[in-house]
């Protein structure tokens, strides 16, 4: 049987989450607004209306092309890429064609078995969205809400070989853009949106085959099937003698499926020409120096500094840096307290995570803060409260938005080491359960865990373990035998 | 009433009511019952907007006198181009298209004489999308004609802008330019069309033709009005993208510096026509003499007023622009009406449709005229992308060679440091309706003088030399450099003293 190679290629659209749209002052994002309320004579494309382009859409595609080690171009022009669609107001998008803000450039994609792709990128380029068509009942509605919010679309090389390829830098891409913050990244409300280019030919062929590309693909797990859907379909047409002819194919989503929407004879002109109307971007080194230095850390380079600084296993590393946010608060933790950074990273990963998850904030937002973090882990490292109370006091912490000194004071909460009252607490238990006691006397030791837990218990988790541990033992080893119970 | 005011000058009218000696709702009065009175022969007007005038009239009498401020254009009665939106007040552009279309805002240019304090008082007829050289084009007809002979075209394409102003109806009025469309129409019809730097007056507001060459300027009775118009008119606006913060000087104060050491030029370029044969070679083709010595005449005033003229100025590559302009304007042109599809704004077909692209070409075909279609047709011709190369960077690196000449000549460093470079404004004067008077190619290349710097983004001013023997005006154009309105004023208006002078002593 022939192997097959796939060649991938991937056109992401990166919704930038800049206050205002691209070149007029509406606000960027209006997601749920009642449609065509967030309109201005510009992004309606009114007789008379001119662009003026918005400078921090501007910064944050500057920004993107640093972290993809793409050239940014000292000068770029806007261009027009005319059609006519009733949701583009202009009959034409205002786009870069030749001559983008960012040119070359790559992401290294990690995978899941550890291997590393490196993607090339073409170009980047800024670009003005659309406005959304919804067809009901034989009714065309148009919204032009999102008409003229700024993009950047990123083009990369073909350099992919399957659809987890695609996956995974797709993945990369998502977690890149929110940690510089130049987009949301939300792929349900298509602020990150994918084009694939997919084509197929027989493994050491000199030609890659011919593309299809997919349009519209708007989640992970989309991308995954239209693209493994792609490569089937085109291996079956090689497989049947046939030659894959160039299409462009629309996935949809409710449906699971690809469907064909034009042959390459029917591609549309652009007729792209320099948009008049809007004068040169140009930066200046200056200005590139200044974004560059504004930028954060990127998380592969804070990934690999937390597995060398603080000796973190990468399992650690790769969940601590899974977003900025998180990243952030587990160094804001280690600097608040004076704990060892592998245990700082287990608080993470078990209390911190778990609440982020429960509570759907991000590690930014939540009520308990690095510091009442630093706080609880030394309050169980130097055992004023027991690891038991610890973990209740992040959740209460979490639940008050109290400081966690505060609820052990309130509640009483300090870990008992006073070995009467414990000694107490531990007679009650043994003399409430004599069966118990005769089968730990008749030889079944591990019941001492079980008396264990029935004093943290009663002690509401405020016994020291540890203690308890040898009182209990040796109390009852001066026990009577007890026969009352047979 | 008052007929005497209507003929006045801006600067004059802005006196008289300033000083108390006629009211802004007087002088609105005899002006608009001049207007409708000339229109009946000019059909310069397409809306007149009497309403809201008078509110502003009042409006101004009030602020008056009650010793507020009203600005320099107090009272001053001014019309609009009807390719300037203006706030709930019918704006067509001479099409179809935008029946019934009531502008959501002001154009920048009319909020600033607003600014000044110039009333609006109507919308003035045009070629359709201001494409056309004599206003012919226009949906509205019958189309304005040229005040000093009905049977004349007024030259386009602010045509009702060019006839309102030299029959009284308002001494300002604004108008476009994109080959042209000012200067052409004022050398016509015998009054100052001043077309500015590209980049100097905000084009915010106005029916877009070809952006890249897309110009507002005023069309005034005298110099001095054009001066105070540019006053009100220029400066940066962040709502257009090409406009620059280079400082604005009081235009009118600067006329006071007269001519004496300038430098102008004269260009043997541009004193024919060069034209390009079937074969690919040119051919010079004379113009009009009596505009050639019309020239001659104001270079001979310009001379005795102190300035020196350099006559041998190269301007080899302004041939060009006519085809060039043709690939450009038309590629921008279609472009730009991409978004008339009746149903944003303007009039749907009111035919049965299949589906909304039938519809949008439906309300198209009926919406636009036919020199409209030829445009956005040859636009889209042009633009093709097989003929990007060919058609597009051809006329890209024509208009960089244009922009090159005046690049040298101005160079204050270069062998010609000209100020002013002199030229016809038009290779014929107003020409008849019926074309039997006149060759049918300097029609064609009417633009010759005037496009070239519309591509290299210069300032020129039209502005009255003299009559034709058979009475017709004559036009002169002062062409300068980037942001150097303040000289081709200076030279338009000493010419206009020196003739007012030597008028006075025959």
């Amino acid at each position: 049987m022939t192997e097959y190679l796939a060649t991938i290629g991937l056109e992401t659209h990166i919704q930038l989450n800049t206050k205002t749209k691209a070149f007029c002052s509406c606000r960027a994002d209006s997601w749920n607004d009642t449609p065509n309320s967030n309109i201005c004579p510009i992004c309606t494309g009114q007789p008379g209306a001119l662009p003026s382009p918005n400078a921090e859409m501007v910064r944050k595609a500057v920004r993107l092309c640093l972290s993809v080690n793409a050239n940014v171009n000292k000068v770029s022009y806007f261009d027009r890429k005319n059609y006519l669609y009733a949701d583009m107001p202009n009959g034409y998008q205002v786009t870069q064609n030749d001559q983008p803000i960012g040119t070359g450039g790559f992401l290294d994609v990690e995978m899941e078995d550890g291997n590393r792709i490196r993607v090339h990128i073409d170009n980047l380029h800024m670009e003005e969205d659309a406005g959304k068509t919804r067809n009901e009942g034989g009714v065309r509605l148009i919204d032009l809400n999102r008409s003229g919010v700024p993009l950047v679309e990123m083009v990369t090389k073909p350099d992919l070989h399957s659809a987890d390829e695609a996956a995974a830098y797709l993945m990369q891409l998502r977690q890149l853009i929110r940690w510089i913050d130049v987009s949301e990244g939300n792929m349900e409300k298509a602020q990150l949106r994918c084009d694939a280019n997919v084509s197929v030919a027989p493994k050491g062929a000199d030609h890659p085959g011919r593309k299809c590309e997919i349009k519209n693909i708007n989640s992970i797990e989309a991308v995954r099937k239209a693209i493994s859907f792609e490569i089937e379909r085109q291996i079956r047409e090689l497989e049947a003698g046939h030659s894959v002819e160039q299409w462009t194919i629309e996935w949809d989503n409710d449906a699971k499926e690809l469907r064909k929407m034009r042959s390459k004879e029917d591609n549309v002109d652009y007729r792209f020409f320099r948009e008049p109307n809007l004068m040169p971007v140009v930066i200046s080194d200056a200005r590139i120096e200044a974004i560059r230095k504004d930028m954060p850390e990127l998380p592969w380079e804070r990934r690999k500094r937390f597995m060398s600084e603080y000796d973190l296993p990468s399992y650690d590393a790769k969940l601590l840096t899974a977003d900025r946010e998180t990243s952030e608060y587990f160094e804001d933790t280690l600097k608040a307290g004076s704990a060892d950074p592998k245990k700082v990273s287990n608080w993470m990963m078990n209390e911190i995570l778990r609440i982020i998850h429960g509570s759907g904030c991000s590690a930014g937002k939540l009520k308990i803060q690095p510091k009442d973090l630093a706080d609880i882990i030394s309050l169980v490292e130097n055992k004023t409260v027991s690891p038991a109370v610890g973990k209740q006091l992040a959740d209460m912490v979490q639940d008050s938005g109290k400081r966690p000194a505060e609820i052990v004071q309130e509640q009483n909460l300090a870990m008992v080491n006073d070995s009467e009252a414990i000694r107490s607490i531990c007679r009650n238990i043994i003399d409430g359960h004599p069966k118990e006691v005769n089968s730990y006397l008749a030889g079944k030791e591990t019941l001492l865990a079980w008396f264990t837990g029935q004093v943290m218990r009663e002690s509401k988790g405020k016994a020291d373990a540890k203690l308890t541990g040898q009182i209990l033992k040796e109390m009852l080893s001066i026990c009577p035998v007890n026969s009352e119970g047979e | 009433m008052n007929k005497e005011f209507v003929h006045l000058t801006a600067w004059e009218q802005a006196h008289l009511v300033r000083t108390g000696q006629i009211s802004a709702s007087e002088l609105l009065a005899a002006v608009l019952e001049h207007a409708a009175e000339t229109n009946k022969n000019t059909h310069a007007f397409v809306t007149f907007c009497e309403k809201e005038a008078k509110e502003k009239a009042c409006e101004t009498d009030r602020k008056l006198s009650a010793g507020e401020e009203a600005g320099p254009l107090a009272g001053v009665p001014y019309t609009a181009k009807d390719v300037f939106c203006t706030r709930n007040i019918r704006t067509t552009g001479g099409s179809r298209i935008l029946s019934g279309w009531l502008p959501p805002y002001n154009a920048a240019a009319v909020e600033r004489m607003e600014k000044a304090g110039a009333i609006l008082f109507g919308k003035t007829n045009c070629d359709e999308f201001a494409m056309g050289g004599t206003g012919e084009n226009s949906a509205w007809q019958p189309v304005p004609c040229n005040p000093y002979d009905f049977e004349r075209t007024t030259g386009g394409s602010s045509s009702g802008s060019a006839a309102a102003v030299a029959s009284g109806a308002g001494a300002i009025s604004l108008g476009t330019d994109t080959g042209g469309s000012i200067r052409e129409p004022a050398a016509f019809c015998g009054v100052v069309g001043l077309k500015p730097t590209y980049g100097r007056v905000s084009r915010w507001g106005v029916l877009a033709f070809a952006s890249s060459m897309d110009t507002v300027g005023p069309i005034t009775r005298s110099v001095k009005d054009a001066a105070l118009a540019m006053n009100a008119l220029s400066g940066f606006d962040h709502r257009d993208n090409v406009t620059a913060k280079v400082p604005v000087p009081d235009y009118a104060e600067e006329l006071k510096r007269g001519v004496c050491g300038m430098r102008i030029g004269i260009s043997p370029d541009l004193l024919q026509l060069t034209i390009m044969n079937e074969k690919g070679d040119f051919d010079n083709v004379p113009i009009d003499p009596e505009i050639t010595a019309a020239l001659e005449q104001t270079a001979a005033l310009l001379e005795k007023a102190g300035a020196e003229i350099i006559t041998d100025v190269p301007m080899t590559n302004t041939k060009y622009s006519v085809p060039a302009y043709f690939v450009i304007s038309r590629i921008e042109a279609y472009s730009n009406l991409q978004r008339y599809d009746g149903l944003k704004y303007g009039r749907p077909s009111s035919q049965q449709a299949q589906d909304m692209y039938d519809l949008f070409a439906k309300s198209r075909e009926e919406g636009f005229g036919h020199e409209v279609k030829l445009r956005i047709l040859s636009g889209l011709f042009l633009s093709q992308k097989e003929f990007y190369e060919k058609y597009y960077r051809r006329a890209q690196r024509a208009r960089a060679l244009i922009r090159s000449d005046y690049d040298r000549v101005f160079d204050p460093k270069g062998e010609y440091r000209l100020d002013v470079l002199l030229t016809p404004s038009t290779p014929v004067p107003a020409f008849r309706f019926d074309r039997k008077d006149c060759d049918p190619l300097l029609i064609r290349y009417a633009d010759q003088f005037t496009s070239p710097m519309n591509f290299a983004g210069t300032p020129g001013i039209s502005f009255p030399a003299g009559f034709t023997a058979s009475g017709l005006p004559i036009g002169i154009q002062a062409a300068g450099y980037d942001y150097c309105e303040d000289k081709i004023l200076r030279a338009a208006y000493a010419v206009e003293q020196l003739m007012k002078d030597s008028r006075g002593a025959v």
